[in-house]
């Protein structure tokens, strides 16, 4: 591997090659890899809380699936789309780099911020509901008579709800917390590539940044259906 | 990475991102039908399904040569698998008594 790459790389004095790196290729790929190897923290991190999820939702699931019904699922759902779309634009961006397409490469960031905070806006909005219905764990939550899905005349307890609806703040907030962290990125991102600072040659924190953008988009992919969509069915 | 890649990847992105979406639609759509105990297990396969296409085509886990990258996104699952597997079999067995 490293002989093709001296090949198609003939030059040695690029200056975007760090001196402990024999090729491009080379230092390309231990960015890659240590980016995935920090993803694979956070997978275990989120993995923590997605294990402490499923445990409560096998002992309580009335109970969620009732709390799950109180949020929006529209607005849910349209985060994801918003997500997805946002992951498009950062994968273009990724390709405009390494093709020197600066138009396309400028754009695709400016939207993916754009859809980025889009993003925070309705999670926003989200939020703002569940204070007005007192749904925020803590001395103010109340969940009284709210009947569990399938079983009319049962109704959830709401200390069983609360768990919930903590589980719901800690891990869409973690989650919030990391797009407000990629859009903090992606800003940076923006001003080098106005500079010009990204080529085909070296384009490294464009890929590493999508690679964590897209890590976030897989997290909502998940949270989604378990936080959103228990047990909707009439 | 796909940087040698001299193709147009745009159509496989474009395709990818419709797929998403779509894979979205039906997870909405699907979560309002009662398919009993399947409606978790279908939301969990669309949204596993979707993670993977993300993963392959717009991280290009999919034509990485490098080898110790796989092994470092084999052994996450790996890990993630031991922390849910043996806890679900846990809790899973404790709670129905």
């Amino acid at each position: 591997m490293p002989d093709s790459a001296a090949v198609v790389h003939g030059e040695t004095h690029n200056p975007a090659l760090l001196h402990h790196f024999a090729t491009e290729q080379q230092q390309r790929d231990s960015s890659t890899l240590g980016m995935w190897v920090f993803l694979a923290t956070e997978v275990m991190f989120f993995g923590g809380l997605f294990c402490a999820y499923l445990i409560y939702r096998l002992a309580y699931f009335g109970d969620f699936a009732a709390a799950s019904k109180t949020l929006n699922a529209t607005l849910g759902a349209t985060n994801t789309a918003v997500l997805i779309c946002s992951s498009l634009t950062v994968v273009l961006a990724v390709w405009a780099a390494q093709t020197a397409r600066r138009t396309l490469l400028l754009t695709s960031l400016v939207l993916t911020l754009i859809l980025g905070c889009a993003f925070l806006g309705i999670k926003g909005i989200e939020y703002k509901d569940k204070f007005v219905e007192h749904h925020v764990p803590g001395p103010s939550f109340s969940f009284e008579k709210v009947s569990i899905p399938g079983h009319p005349g049962q109704y959830a307890n709401p200390r069983h709800a609360q768990i919930y609806f903590a589980l719901y703040f800690v891990m869409t907030g973690l989650h919030a917390i990391h797009m407000i962290i990629g859009i903090g990125i992606f800003v940076w991102l923006l001003v080098m590539s106005w500079k010009g600072r990204f080529t085909p040659e070296y384009n490294t924190p464009i890929e590493m940044g999508g690679l964590y953008w897209h890590f976030v988009d897989i997290i909502w992919i998940y949270l989604f259906p378990l936080l959103y969509l228990i047990d909707r069915h009439p | 990475m796909s940087g040698h890649d001299k193709s147009s990847p745009l159509a496989t992105y474009l395709i990818i991102w419709g797929a998403l979406l779509l894979g979205t639609f039906i997870t909405y759509e699907a979560a309002f039908l009662d398919l009993g105990r399947f409606n978790a297990a279908v939301a969990l396969i669309i949204a596993s399904t979707k993670a993977l296409l993300v993963a392959l085509f717009f991280m290009h886990i999919k034509g990485a040569h490098e080898r110790l990258l796989k092994l470092v996104v084999i052994s996450t699952l790996f890990f993630l698998a031991i922390l849910l597997v043996l806890s679900m079999a846990d809790f899973g067995t404790r709670l129905q008594s």
